[in-house]
């Protein structure tokens, strides 16, 4: 159990989202956080970031969605949600029921969706808004959004024209550098970079020799994708002022702390969640023993230690 | 419906056939909780390799002693750590999960392929009705322990298998049109591989008889929040994990 004294060393400020722990959840990975009541307090943990969250309810892709790889796993969900009214109308009045920070995901085909959606959410309950300009499974935006710097930009003024709550942009890792993106939406307005999202790969079943996914290709996560996800966090975090929130295959205390080291100011536990549907409450204990063990006070103090200049 | 994580601790196991084998786990929470129908996922590590836990319907249960079965077929890397665990070795076990059979009818039929025919085999045992017969559908006559199994928890075991060399030659569909005729079911339960469960909602349906189908689809979760094993039911999208795995034929429209 974290008590007090931990907490008060956990409790981090991302732009202007304060939070109890330094700890959220990647979307996708935690549907809208109800799902794992019976396993987490959701009362004692950073944030919740919820399923990404578009304009029209999208029923996703046919066929396998998910597959096994080496220390990984490869899906193309396709974005399926029920949609941004009946998110507000249904979920959102059940999360508000819990002492927590509420980040939704969202996906727009246009800068202008995401302006509207943007809009839609500046409501009482919600604390910031992500926006995944990185999707590798939808045919329309998605992923196009997050390689181009003009496009990326465009998003996030469209967002931030019409909202007060924070603005998290989420990158992309399919791109040759990701300190140009980065640089490019902390000019366009945004609060705070959220990385990485998958990385796109694809899996062939020898036996059919067809494609596993019904998508053909899908988006890589998991404990194979942890380095890069460091090293990009690490990039990022020398090119901007701007906090991060780290994440990419995190699935214990101690890879959290190679997050942090390298630059982020929080971080978000994904498919890690499906092995263990505790971790990102538990993840909160093992941070707060390191930094009493190691005598730093606060978690900020932990943040960016790895880079060249500390 | 509460569902656990815990680590379950290996009563026994043992081979039913060269590649199917049945595991006693005791975990007094799944045990006293778990309805038929239901499953749990497991882990047999806490490494990255294998990653996602793996879903396996509940077998049986022993809710006084607080154990419960499952029984398995080797095909891949964590069916192949579990064939390898000893007594006394433990087993993470996440469930009961999922929403089990509706067993509000009298006389019933349970019709079920290959490890399909594993939570039928709790159903059997946990059926208020008055009567229950199964049809098995096996590959060859090494697969007809499900007959030894069956055979103290219905009052008719009906075998086919696709080499006839026990039971019926053919499929489950060969004798069914006569059994639903003669029988007097007032509930049909199916699972096993899809293209069977098809064929025999196919011939079901027509007679008006309810029938409940037991879905399975690669998971993630297993908690509905990965969205991996979604389908299509009637005006809505449904998750086979949290929604299913057992719906009313019909309920699901692409599965
Ligand atoms: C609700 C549900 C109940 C099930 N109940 C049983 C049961 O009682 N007994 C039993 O033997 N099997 C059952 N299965 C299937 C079982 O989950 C898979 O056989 C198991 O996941 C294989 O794991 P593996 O690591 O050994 O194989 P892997 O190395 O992962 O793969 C081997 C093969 O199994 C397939 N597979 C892997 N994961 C799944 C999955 N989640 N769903 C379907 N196929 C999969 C792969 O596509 C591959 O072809 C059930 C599946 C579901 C969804
Ligand atoms: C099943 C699944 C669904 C996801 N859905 C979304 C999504 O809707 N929006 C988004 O921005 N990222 C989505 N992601 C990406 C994750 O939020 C995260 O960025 C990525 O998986 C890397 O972290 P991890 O390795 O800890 O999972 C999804 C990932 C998975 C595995």
């Amino acid at each position: 159990m974290v008590n007090a004294e931990m907490m008060k060393r956990l409790s981090v400020k991302v732009a202007g989202l304060s939070m109890k722990t330094p700890v959220t959840t990647a979307s996708g990975t935690f549907g809208f956080g109800l799902e794992f009541a019976d396993f987490v307090d959701l009362n004692q943990i950073g944030a919740i970031t919820v399923k990404g969250t578009t304009l029209k309810p999208r029923p996703g892709n046919q066929g396998q969605r998910i597959v096994e790889t080496p220390s990984g796993i490869l899906n193309c969900v396709g974005l399926e949600n029920p949609g941004v009214e009946v998110f507000l109308k249904e979920t959102l009045p059940k999360l508000k029921q819990y002492d927590t920070r509420v980040i939704v995901n969202i996906d727009g085909d246009s800068a202008d969706e995401y302006g509207e959606l943007a809009a839609m959410l500046d409501v009482d309950g919600v604390d910031a808004i992500e926006l995944n300009i990185s999707c590798p499974n939808v045919a329309q935006g998605g992923l196009a959004f997050g390689t181009s710097c003009t496009a990326a930009a465009e998003v996030v003024k469209a967002a931030r024209a019409r909202t007060h709550k924070t603005v998290i942009t989420k990158l992309s890792p399919n791109v040759t550098d990701i300190t140009e993106i980065a640089r490019a939406v902390e000019a366009a307005g945004s609060d705070a970079i959220s990385l990485i999202n998958t990385l796109v790969g694809m899996k062939i079943d020898i036996h059919t020799r067809r494609p596993v996914l019904g998508n053909t290709m899908g988006g890589l996560s998991g404990p194979a994708v942890r380095p890069v996800a460091v090293r990009m966090v690490y990039q990022v975090a020398q090119a901007v002022r701007i906090p991060i929130i780290g994440m990419g295959g995190i699935a214990s205390w101690e890879d959290a702390i190679e997050f942090f080291l390298a630059g982020a100011s929080a971080v978000a536990v994904g498919t890690a969640n499906f092995q263990d549907p505790r971790l990102a409450q538990t993840i909160s204990e093992g941070i707060a023993s390191y930094l009493i063990e190691n005598h730093f006070d606060s978690i900020q103090d932990l943040v960016g230690l790895a880079l060249p200049d500390r | 419906m509460t569902k656990y994580l815990v680590d379950g601790t290996i009563l026994g196991q043992r081979s039913l056939s060269p590649d199917i084998r049945v595991m006693e786990i005791k975990a007094p929470e799944i045990a006293k909780t778990a309805e038929p129908g239901q499953f749990v996922t497991i882990k047999t590590n806490h490494l990255s390799v294998p990653l996602l836990r793996r879903p396996f319907g509940v077998a049986g249960v022993d809710r006084e002693k607080g154990s419960f079965l499952l029984i398995y077929r080797v095909v891949g890397e964590t069916t192949h750590l579990m064939e390898t665990l000893k007594e006394g070795d433990s087993i993470s076990i996440l469930g009961p999960l999922g929403h089990g059979f509706d067993r509000t009818h009298k006389n019933a039929l349970l019709i079920g392929g290959g490890v399909g025919l594993a939570p039928l085999h709790f159903l059997a045992a946990d059926y208020p009705g008055a009567q229950v017969d199964v049809l098995i559908g096996a590959r060859t006559a090494k697969e007809l322990f499900w007959t030894e199994l069956f055979r103290d928890k219905t009052r008719r075991q009906i075998e086919t298998t696709d080499d006839g060399t026990w039971g019926i030659k053919g499929m489950v569909t060969t004798p069914l049109p006569e059994l639903l005729k003669e029988g007097q079911y007032d509930c049909v339960y199916v699972c096993g591989p899809s293209p069977m469960m098809r064929a025999v909602v196919d011939i079901v349906r027509p007679t008006g008889i309810p029938c409940q189908i037991s879905l399975e689809k690669y998971m993630g979760c297993g908690l509905g929040a990965c969205l991996s094993c979604t389908c299509s039911g009637i005006g809505r999208r449904v998750k086979v994990c949290k929604d299913g795995p057992v719906f009313w034929a019909g309920e699901v429209t692409a599965w």
